[in-house]
């Protein structure tokens, strides 16, 4: 199958010279529909880097970064704007809710801007505040939100509609571990449903949820675990 | 793992014998620990031998039903009401595996580190991958069970990160190098000490 995201040799250098700082280095990745890759590493190690340069929010040095099978770097400014909109949802680690519209605009946003009818949005809105556990608060403008609820609110915006690549740096940052495990649920969920997902995480409890987890150091990708090969290996270790 | 504690907690819910106990007891902690009939006929006998529980007569299909006695009741409720103490565990053969390597020559200690973090995420992902799917109430205590692993595994896993971060600045001992002796220094690096041990 196609990979939704491809990385090939992905390098990105901030500076030049005796300061140049090495954010990423030759990293190649593809992830597949239906798949969720999480990336794990110290602070620091260039996980917001990788994503950024996954969601077209930046450019890399070398290297060449693919969504869908179109080459970011060679869309107009305008097709890029687009593909963000429609193809790929987001979740940042500043959540970036915009503060004068409500938890329900915020999330409806993305799709009026892509053209569908402020009816169909709201209801596709409400849905996805449904999916969060938030049904009922979609009237509420961010700062009348707990930090939870408005990572609830990031992480419904970029679930909603038909993203066929959802990114997530740390979406569980501030919430509490049953919420947290909830927020993973959905993520799952809708790559099970055939989105590709890249979770960006500290916590190896919530890397779990992911069918390969990739571990960065420096920029580098160090080592990957992918699904256990014998299950008798677990039962073994659990003793 | 204690089955001796194990077992005694399912002789409160009244007089079993071993196949029993056995089924019973994987049921309780959703397959994750599976025990041999061996080990529950061995554990059985030490009960018996204790005190804390008693046999029972033979069924006519011959079968041995145990029932738990007033000082295995004791044992039981003690049990509950202390802590798992994490220090009574024999060892941690993890731990004393990377203290070794460490002191090992020739042994690359991150790539210990790594391999073992990597089998780490796998078991990880593993129970999550049991966890996942729908929550039934009456998946409740075995999700629990599933849930204490889920945690141990992450815990292990920050310990390993902790401890490749303080690899950080560690050089490798080299395969060649043999402990030092007087005439013989082996290093010249003063922050080992005569053992060999880093400070
Ligand atoms: N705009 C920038 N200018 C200079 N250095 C940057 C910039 N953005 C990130 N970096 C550096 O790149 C490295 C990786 O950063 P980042 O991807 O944010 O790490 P992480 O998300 O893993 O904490 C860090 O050393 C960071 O200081
Ligand atoms: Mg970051």
């Amino acid at each position: 199958m196609n990979p939704v995201l491809e990385l090939r040799g992905v390098t990105r250098t901030h500076g030049t010279g005796e300061t140049a700082v090495h954010a990423l280095r030759d990293v190649s990745l593809a992830v597949a529909p239906g798949e969720l890759v999480a990336v794990m590493g110290p602070s620091g190690s260039g996980k917001s880097t990788l994503l950024n340069l996954a969601g077209g929010l930046d450019r890399p040095t070398a290297g060449e970064v693919c969504v869908e099978g179109a080459s970011l770097g060679g869309l107009s400014k305008r097709q890029l704007a687009r593909l963000r909109r429609r193809s790929v949802g987001y979740v940042f680690q500043a959540l970036n809710l915009l503060p004068s519209l409500t938890a329900m605009e915020n999330i409806a946003l993305p799709l009026e801007l892509d053209g569908s009818g402020p009816r169909a949005s709201r209801r596709a809105a409400a849905e996805a505040l449904d999916e969060v556990g938030l049904d009922g608060l979609g009237g509420r403008f961010p700062d009348e939100l707990s930090g939870g609820q408005q990572q609830r609110v990031a992480i419904a915006r970029a679930l909603v509609g038909e993203r066929r690549l959802v990114l997530a740096d740390e979406p569980t940052g501030a919430l509490d571990s049953q919420t947290g495990e909830a927020v993973l649920r959905l993520l799952r969920t809708r790559v099970d449903a055939g989105a590709a997902g890249v979770l960006v995480t500290h916590e190896a409890r919530h890397a779990a949820w992911a069918d390969r987890v990739l571990f960065l150091r420096d920029g580098v990708l160090v080592d990957t675990a992918g699904p256990l090969a014998r299950p008798e290996d677990l039962l073994e270790s659990a003793q | 793992m204690s089955i001796r504690h194990g077992l005694l907690a399912l002789l409160e819910r009244g007089p079993m014998y071993g196949y029993q106990l056995r089924a019973a007891f994987e049921e309780s902690t959703g397959g994750a620990w599976p025990l041999n009939i061996g080990q529950v006929y061995t554990t059985l006998n030490r009960l018996d031998r204790d005190g804390l529980v008693r046999a029972l007569a033979e069924s006519e299909a011959g079968q041995r039903p145990y029932e738990i006695t007033d000082g295995g009741r004791a044992e039981l409720t003690l049990w509950f009401a202390t802590p798992i103490d994490r220090a009574d565990r024999p060892r941690d053969e993890l731990a004393i595996k990377l203290a070794l390597a460490l002191t090992t020559p020739g042994v690359d200690v991150r790539a210990v580190v790594q391999t073992q973090r990597t089998a780490s995420m796998r078991m990880l992902q593993e129970y999550t991958r049991l966890k996942g799917g729908e929550q039934r109430p009456a998946d409740l205590p075995w999700r629990l069970v599933l849930d204490a692993m889920v945690f141990r595994a992450e815990a292990e896993i920050r310990w390993l990160d902790h401890c490749e971060a303080s690899l950080v600045r560690h050089t490798p001992i080299p395969s060649q190098a043999r402990p030092a002796t007087a005439d013989e220094p082996a290093s010249h690096d003063d922050s080992r000490d005569e053992s060999g041990v880093r400070r």
